[in-house]
C-alpha cells in the first residue's frame, strides 16, 4: 500500500521542484487528474446527482401526486418515464429514489470506513488484549452474513426512518477494512515519526488520529469509495425484500421491487430505475478502481 | 499442520455457537410471534394463546434469558432446534431445505469461481488484448448489478423468451415440476431447465468478482523472477504459467474466497426467493416476516456452518498450494 508522504516526495523530485514541498493532497490530485477513469466516473456521478436533485424540480408532477386518469401509462410528453399502477409519475419517483440511494450509499460508506479505521488502528496500535478483543469481535461479525442481521433487525427499525438503517448498514460492514487497517497500523507504528512523536510525549490517541490514520488516507479513501457501491447494492437488495427503506420513503431498491413483477407488460416501471442503479454503481466503481490505481503504486502496472 | 487444522476447527465450533446464539437473542428480542396468534380469525382465547406460545418457547412474557436457556438446552442435549411457528419440527424442515441450498451453492460456486479464475488468469496473460478488454468490461458491468437485479432481469428475459418462442424452455418457478413422472432423463432435463437460471445468477456475480481479482493477482506474479527462471530452465510457457505463476497467484484468491462467501450466501437467499426455490435462504426471509424465531436461529446456524466450512476448505486449499504452511 502507498505511503503518500514518500510518493509526494518522489513526484516532487521527478518534476525538479526543490523549493516548495507539495502537501499531501497535491500529489494525489495530480495522480487522480491523470486517471481518465476517475474523471469519467466522477462526471457520471455528478450528472446523476444533478439529475436526482434538479429533476424533481423540473418535473410537472409532485412526489406524492397521483394522476388518476393515467395509470400505467407509457412514457409521454406529460409523464417522461410513464406512470405506475396508481398513477404516480415514474420520473419523479425514480429521481427521489435515486436521491435516497445516493445519500444512503455515501453516508453508510463514510461511517463504515470511519468505524473500520478506528477499530483497526486501535487494535493494531495497542495490540495485546485490545487487539484480541477487537479482532475477536471482527471475526464473529464476519461469520454472520450481515444481510441476515439487518433482516432480523428490520421489525425493530420499522418506522424509525432511513437514518437508523444507514447506521446499521455501516455497523455491519466494517470488518474486512478493519483487518486491513490493523495490518497497516502494525507496520506504520514502527516508523520513525511515530516513535519520535511518542518520545515527545504525544498521547496515544493523538498519535493514532494525527500520525497513523492520515498516513493511510489513500487506503481509506479508496476503501470508502468501494464501500459506497457495496452500501448501495446492500440497500437495494434489502429494500427489494422490504427489509430496507420503508414507505413513504422510496429508494431504487423499493422501486425495482415494485416494477419487477410487471416488467414485461409495463417495462418503464422497471427498466428506468434498474438502469440508473447500474449506472450509479458503475460510476462509483470506476472512481474507486481508478483511485486505487492512482494511489497505490503497486497496482499501477495492472491498469 | 494437523494440529493447526484441529485448533482452527475448535475455534470454528465456538464461533458457530456464538453466532447462532447472537442471532437467536436478536430474533427473540425483535420478532413478536404473539401477533401471529392475535391476528387469527377467530381470535383464540388468551389462555390458548399463552399455552401455545409456552409450548413453542416463544412466549414474550417469559424472560429472554430463560427462553434462551431452554433453546440452548434442547440444542445441546438433543440437537433439537425446536418447533416452527406452525408447530412443525425445525429439524425436519432443515433436513428438507438444506439440500436445496447446498446444491445451488456448490454448483454455482464451483462454476463461477473456476470460470472466473480461468478467465482472470487468461486475461492477465493477454493483458490489453481484445480478450482482456472484453472480459474486463463484462466484469465491470456485472459488478455494478446487484444479484437481485441479475436474478429479476434473467427471470424477465426468460419469460420474454418463452413468450416469443412459444416453448417453455426456461422454468423460473421452483426447483422441479411437482409430481413429474418422466423417468430418469426426463427428471434430469426438468431439473436442468429449472436450475440453469438460478445457478447462472449466482455464477455470474462470482465470475465477475473472481476474474477481476485473479487478473490483478496474476499480473503481480507474471513479472516475477521465479516465472522467468522456470521458463529459462526449459519449461514450456504453458507449464511455467500454470504450475508456477497461477499456483502462486491462487493463494490470495483463496483468502478472498473466504471473505466473499458471506456475500454469496446473501446472493443465494435472493436467488432462491426470486426463483421460488424452497431452500434455507427463502425460508429465512419468510420466517422473519412470520416472526418465526426458532427457524431464524436454525438458518443462522446453517449459514454460520457454511461460512466456516468455506473457511475450512480455504485453509486446506491454502495448505495444499503453499508448501510453507505444511512445513511449519
Amino acid at each position: 500500500m502507498s505511503m503518500p508522504a514518500e510518493r509526494v516526495a518522489d513526484t516532487a523530485e521527478a518534476e525538479g521542484e526543490e523549493v516548495r514541498v507539495p502537501g499531501r493532497w497535491s500529489g494525489v490530485l495530480y495522480e487522480v487528474l491523470r486517471t481518465p477513469r476517475v474523471l469519467f466516473g466522477a462526471a457520471l456521478l455528478l450528472a446523476l446527482v444533478i439529475a436526482a436533485w434538479v429533476g424533481p424540480l423540473l418535473s410537472p408532477w409532485d412526489f406524492a401526486e397521483t394522476d388518476i386518469i393515467a395509470r400505467r401509462e407509457p412514457p409521454s410528453a406529460e409523464h417522461w418515464f410513464g406512470t405506475d399502477s396508481i398513477g404516480r409519475d415514474t420520473f419523479t419517483q425514480t429521481m427521489v429514489g435515486l436521491q435516497k440511494s445516493i445519500i444512503i450509499g455515501l453516508l453508510a460508506a463514510i461511517l463504515t470506513t470511519a468505524i473500520a479505521a478506528v477499530v483497526g488502528a486501535f487494535a493494531g496500535y495497542f495490540l495485546g488484549a485490545t487487539d484480541r478483543v477487537l479482532m475477536w469481535i471482527t471475526d464473529l461479525a464476519l461469520v454472520l452474513p450481515n444481510f441476515l442481521i439487518l433482516a432480523i433487525l428490520y421489525p425493530a427499525l420499522r418506522g424509525k426512518g432511513w437514518l437508523v438503517f444507514v447506521i446499521l448498514l455501516a455497523a455491519l460492514a466494517w470488518m474486512v477494512t478493519a483487518k486491513m487497517v490493523r495490518g497497516m497500523t502494525i507496520s506504520l507504528k514502527e516508523r520513525e515519526y511515530v516513535l519520535a512523536a511518542r518520545y515527545m510525549g504525544v498521547s496515544h490517541h493523538r498519535i493514532i488520529f494525527r500520525h497513523i490514520l492520515p498516513n493511510m488516507s489513500s487506503l481509506l479513501i479508496v476503501d470508502a469509495t468501494i464501500n459506497v457501491s457495496a452500501a448501495i447494492i446492500a440497500e437495494t437488495s434489502l429494500s427489494y425484500f422490504g427489509f430496507g427503506v420503508q414507505p413513504p420513503d422510496v429508494s431504487l431498491g423499493s422501486l425495482i421491487a415494485d416494477g419487477s413483477t410487471q416488467s414485461l407488460a409495463f417495462p418503464w416501471t422497471f427498466w428506468f430505475c434498474t438502469g440508473l442503479l447500474v449506472v450509479l454503481v458503475m460510476a462509483v466503481n470506476l472512481i474507486g478502481d481508478g483511485l486505487r490505481d492512482a494511489l497505490d503504486p503497486q497496482s499501477k502496472r495492472r491498469s | 499442520m494437523g494440529k493447526f487444522l484441529v485448533r482452527r476447527f475448535i475455534s470454528y465450533l465456538v464461533l458457530i455457537f456464538l453466532a447462532s446464539s447472537f442471532a437467536y437473542l436478536l430474533a427473540a428480542a425483535t420478532l413478536s410471534p404473539r401477533t401471529n396468534f392475535d391476528q387469527l380469525q377467530p381470535r383464540p382465547s388468551q389462555e390458548a394463546i399463552e399455552k401455545e406460545l409456552d409450548k413453542l418457547n416463544l412466549n414474550d412474557n417469559t424472560p429472554i434469558a430463560q427462553r434462551y436457556g431452554t433453546w440452548v438446552r434442547d440444542l445441546v442435549l438433543h440437537g433439537d432446534f425446536g418447533q416452527t411457528i406452525d408447530d412443525q419440527s425445525v429439524n425436519e424442515a432443515v433436513a428438507r431445505k438444506a439440500g436445496v441450498t447446498l446444491r445451488l451453492i456448490i454448483v454455482g460456486t464451483g462454476l463461477g469461481c473456476s470460470v472466473g479464475v480461468a478467465i482472470g488468469a487468461y486475461s492477465a496473460v493477454k493483458q490489453y488484448r481484445g480478450f482482456d478488454k472484453a472480459a474486463t468490461a463484462a466484469a465491470f458491468f456485472v459488478l455494478a448489478v446487484p444479484t437481485v437485479v441479475i436474478a429479476v432481469s434473467m427471470r424477465e428475459a426468460a419469460r420474454w423468451f418463452n413468450d416469443v418462442t412459444g416453448v417453455r424452455f426456461f422454468e423460473y418457478g421452483g426447483e422441479y415440476t411437482a409430481g413429474l413422472d418422466a423417468g430418469f432423463w426426463g427428471t434430469l432435463a426438468d431439473r436442468l431447465q429449472h436450475g440453469i437460471l438460478p445457478t447462472l445468477t449466482l455464477a455470474l456475480a462470482l465470475f465477475a468478482a473472481f476474474s477481476r481479482y485473479q487478473r490483478n493477482m496474476m499480473l503481480d506474479v507474471l513479472g516475477s523472477d521465479f516465472v522467468r527462471t522456470a521458463m529459462a530452465k526449459g519449461l514450456t510457457r504453458r507449464a511455467a504459467l500454470l504450475k508456477h505463476a497461477l499456483r502462486t497467484a491462487l493463494i490470495p484468491t483463496i483468502t478472498y474466497f473466504t471473505f466473499t462467501f458471506g456475500i454469496l450466501l446473501a446472493g443465494t437467499t435472493f436467488t432462491e426467493k426470486i426463483y421460488g426455490w424452497h431452500g434455507m435462504g427463502a425460508w429465512v426471509v419468510d420466517s422473519i416476516t412470520q416472526n418465526d424465531v426458532n427457524a431464524v436461529a436454525a438458518v443462522t446456524f446453517f449459514m454460520a456452518v457454511c461460512v466456516m466450512a468455506a473457511s475450512f476448505l480455504s485453509d486446506i486449499l491454502y495448505a495444499w498450494l503453499d508448501p510453507r504452511v505444511r512445513v511449519s
